[in-house]
């Protein structure tokens, strides 16, 4: 670990990458962490202003229903009520979406999922406003309730359809592997519930703080659906306690900005748990019917298969992740012959869309238990089978034919994971080592042990020719630097890597990270598809550079540092007359390597970037009783180039959790639409006894277009961690065990 | 109703509802907002806090239940001038990413420590156990609290040697919860 410290200023080495000691490569502390441990970090829900009311909804208690009337009398006649709203009240189209703007602010007559929101309220304290919205008399009428997938594809209630067809589709192996697999419904479950703080400007417009994970998207809609200027809404990045791909649809930010409008008071809105499980999209859950094919010495010679995910009510990102699952559908692996269908259906279920891994999590369940089962055919070790398949830098995607001109180590990370040392077998009674922990529920003779392995590949960055970029700007200031930027840290380190990249690029140390609102900087589009790291740490090495040569230039310097500007070794300029001089600043906007749609065969160069991890899991599973324990999970991961080897190893070791639950623990239990379980006491998240031991090798082949060669970090550890985990449980038990999360009694079979 | 709490060395009195929770006082009548929420059902502890010399969660406790009593929020851990070394461990650990549960988890391992000393890996997650962490997957906060219970220089566990004697023990108090349950 290496903290930042203030360097030797009477000497200019010449590599500024190499001099500064907060640069990357060095696992530099976060800027962030010092307030978060002492308490004194603002989140969303911590902020307050003067004279603020208290927002909270009304919602509708069916999945499918009309809505026949609604009376809000009742609430306006509370004592603090201030304000009640519905959707004929909003202004401008009313109406949002990540992709396609097919929400309505708030119910439009129609409620088409359980929890849609109806009315907001704001009210003098919370609790008023809570009262206030339950007194709100609504009649209904139920409607058919179109909760399963399979039908909303037969009557083609879908949001998108993605066929990929590649090769010769009547290409046939001499072994045939067929399978059905499901993925349940998995939820985010940040510890930090959806917060919102609007302010009125007092001329019309508004300034929101709210849990985001791309501020200009959440603004240009917000100006949409309220019929305002893009200058009359300011987003403001703000404190988020963990995202995962639940902050990047908006719940909600109109309903607070609106609010503000109406009542000309600062508004705050905060969800409780149960709200935030109604009030957030979730992991699209996957029906997957698969065929491989392949020879008798491994090559697999074809892959069919068709994917349903189910979308919920409303679009969100079920295009994107339809998309995703079906072009990863294959996974790491060469083969010539593919005929994959992708159905994101329309129902009236939960709204699902993004969450860490976005799709490639659903299909690598699929492809990797196909691999393991095609290995036990052939009598294969999986692994051997794996590489023998492996899909490297050069060679077509299986799915869409793109050559693949990132790095793509797919044979380092398989060799590398195989090479680790396997946990020796324990005989330990100690309850804690055992499934089902100090519930002493089995004894150590009942145990019994299994390993298992998932590899998976996933796109870098957004596809499918969307116009992806990130601005980032970096100003030299009297006594070091700043970089500004509307990229939202949500915990991962953004933070802390921005500031290593444009220290290495400036040669100062004293570099400090500004977050900027909508207003005073251009989109650093969004923190997902593990895209930041690359994108606006490419945009933030852009703007250092340049900012760099152009103090140089200024004074015809040749080394810049904290103590100013150097020619032949001597000091000719401190940085603070170097400011007092003019501002020196520079705006980078950063655009990876054009993407394509997709032709009519899924066909194109539709991804900006890739990258590999694979898993092994150890497991021990009680059979009679379907308990279970993760013993370990071993990785190695395709990340380009370590900026930063403690927070990396941070996204994998938290990444790979959350892949574990979602192997036996997490899943949202939905009835004819409705939540069943949406709270902390019955989404099980996994504990600290839960947590499996990870170890960690890093695969350091430089990225075609990251900074320094960096590759994003942060989804691969959840994709192949869950298939590695049920490989491993089937290994224990002998059952095939087709659907996540595996539950006990999928273990005992009753 | 009226209340006396001591938080942080400062005495508050304060007319409250009696239905007031202990976290939502501290939150919004004191106005210190280190103390998070994250489940409102006692699974996640992002709201522990001390009350008389206890690690507790506070979304389960009165505000009229703490009437009289000491609390510690994260607010008072720590000085302005240098952290707590559970505070630093978490820093220097890399012991958080989002931050959110982190006030209650170095509440939460600093009476585990105090009351615990050293302790090996099992001991660490057995202890925190009742505090959820979404981001981390927990390692680095267990080397955190190993690394501070270092620096806070308490009496090594008595278990440290042996983590079955921990479990007799859970035994044993289990036992004589059941005994006294029957008396």
């Amino acid at each position: 670990m290496t903290v930042p410290t203030t360097p030797d200023t009477q000497t200019a080495p010449a590599s500024a990458e190499q001099r500064v000691n907060a640069g990357i490569g060095r696992s530099v502390l976060r800027p962030d962490g010092i307030p978060k441990v002492k308490g004194n970090f603002a989140y969303v829900s911590d902020l307050q202003a003067e004279g603020m009311l208290h927002g909270a909804t009304a919602r509708s208690p069916f999945a499918h229903a009309r809505l026949v009337s609604i009376d809000l009398t009742p609430a306006l006649a509370m004592n603090g009520v201030k304000a009640v709203i519905v959707q004929d009240d909003v202004p401008g189209t009313a109406m949002y979406g990540l992709e396609h703007r097919d929400q309505p602010v708030l119910c439009d007559g129609t409620a088409r999922y359980w929890g849609e929101p109806v009315a907001v309220v704001a009210a003098e304290d919370p609790e008023t406003a809570k009262h206030a919205a339950a007194a709100i008399v609504m009649e209904w009428e139920e409607l058919d309730t179109l909760d399963d997938p399979e039908e909303a594809d037969a009557i083609d209630s879908v949001f998108r359809r993605v066929k990929v067809r590649r090769g010769d589709q009547d290409a046939h192996g001499e072994v045939v592997i067929e399978g059905y697999y499901e993925v349940g419904t998995q939820d985010q479950a940040p510890l930090g519930p959806e917060a919102g703080l609007a302010l009125p400007d007092g001329e019309g417009g508004v300034d929101l703080y709210g849990t985001s994970q791309w501020v200009h998207a959440d603004h240009e809609q917000i100006v949409a659906a309220l019929g305002l200027q893009p200058d009359q809404i300011r987003c403001h990045p703000a404190g988020i306690g963990g995202a995962f791909g639940a902050r990047e649809d908006m719940n909600l930010h109109i309903h607070c900005c609106l609010l503000a409008l109406v009542t000309g008071r600062p508004v705050k809105m905060v969800y409780d748990r149960a709200e935030s499980f109604a009030g957030h999209v979730h992991r699209h859950p996957a029906r997957m019917w698969y065929r491989h094919e392949a020879n008798r010495d491994g090559t697999l010679v074809r892959v069919q298969a068709k994917l349903l995910l189910d979308g919920g009510a409303y679009m969100s990102t079920t295009g994107a992740v339809i998309g995703n699952a079906t072009y990863f559908a294959v996974g790491p692996y060469k083969v010539d012959s593919v005929a994959i269908d992708g159905v994101g259906a329309k129902t009236n279920n939960p709204p699902c869309g993004a969450m860490r891994g976005f799709g490639a999590v659903q299909s690598c369940f699929g492809h990797e238990t196909q691999m393991d089962r095609l290995a036990a055919e052939l009598a294969m070790d999986p692994m051997v089978l794996r590489r023998l398949n492996a899909l490297q830098q050069g060679d077509p995607m299986s799915t869409t034919g793109q050559i693949i001109t990132d790095s793509l180590p797919t044979v380092d990370v398989m060799d590398a994971l195989v090479a680790m040392p396997l946990p020796d077998d324990t005989d330990s009674d100690n309850p804690l080592h055992l499934p089902g922990g100090t519930g002493l529920t089995t004894s150590r003779s009942h145990v019994r042990r299994g390993v298992g392995y998932g590899v998976s590949i996933k796109n870098i960055a957004f596809s499918e020719g969307f116009d992806d970029y990130a601005e980032a700007r970096v100003v030299l200031t009297s006594v070091g630097a700043e970089v500004h930027t509307a990229a939202i840290e949500v915990g991962q380190g953004l933070v802390t890597v921005c500031a290593q990249i444009a220290r290495s690029a400036l040669g100062l140390e004293h570099v400090a990270v500004v977050f900027d609102d909508t207003s005073s900087i251009g989109s650093a589009g969004s923190t997902s598809a593990s895209r930041q790291t690359q994108l606006t740490g490419n945009a933030v090495l852009e703007a250092a550079r340049r900012v760099r040569e152009m103090a140089l230039e200024r004074i015809g310097g040749d080394d810049l540092t904290d103590a100013g500007v150097w020619r032949n070794g001597e000091l000719i300029m401190s940085l603070d007359a170097l400011y007092d001089a003019g501002p020196i600043e520079f705006t980078a906007r950063y655009r990876h390597p054009a993407t394509f749609e997709a032709d009519e065969n899924g066909q194109g160069t539709l991804h900006a970037g890739f990258a590999i991890a694979a898993h092994r899991a150890v497991v021990e599973v009680d059979p009679e009783l379907g308990l279970i324990r993760v013993v370990r999970i071993d990785t190695a991961q395709d990340v380009g180039r370590v900026l930063n080897p403690q927070s990396v190893i941070g996204q994998i070791e938290g990444g790979i959790l959350q892949g574990v639950g979602l192997a036996y623990m997490e899943e949202l239990v939905i009835q004819k639409g409705k939540i069943l379980n949406a709270s902390f006491t019955d989404y099980l998240l996994p504990t600290f006894l839960d947590a499996p031991d990870v170890e960690a090798i890093l695969i350091e082949e430089p990225g075609e277009w990251g900074p320094f060669g960096a590759k994003g970090v942060g989804e691969p550890p959840t994709i192949s961690s869950t298939p590695a985990v049920a490989a491993a449980i089937r290994d224990a038990v002998g059952k095939p065990l087709n659907r996540v999360p595996i539950l006990p009694e999928h273990i005992v079979g009753v | 109703m009226d209340i006396n709490v001591r938080v942080n060395g400062k005495t508050y009195t304060r007319d409250v509802e009696p239905r007031l929770l202990l976290v939502d006082f501290i939150r919004d009548h004191l106005a210190m907002t280190g103390t998070n929420i994250g489940c409102d059902t006692t699974q996640c502890g992002a709201c522990t806090i001390h009350l008389d010399g206890k690690a507790v969660k506070s979304c389960t406790v009165l505000a009229v239940q703490a009437d009289g009593s000491e609390v510690t929020t994260i607010e008072g851990i720590g000085k302005p001038s240098a952290l707590h070394p559970m505070q630093a461990a978490f820093q220097d650990n890399h012991g958080l990413q989002c931050g959110y549960c982190t006030p209650g988890m170095i509440m939460a391992a600093i009476k585990l420590v105090e009351e615990r000393g050293e302790m090996n890996d099992d001991e660490v997650r057995h202890g925190l156990e009742g505090n959820l962490c979404r981001c981390t997957g927990y390692e680095n906060i267990v080397k955190s609290v190993q690394a501070a219970a270092n620096d806070m220089g308490v009496a090594h566990s008595p278990f440290e040697a042996d983590p079955a004697a921990h479990h007799e023990t859970l035994r044993e108090a289990e036992a004589r919860a059941a005994a006294r349950s029957h008396e």
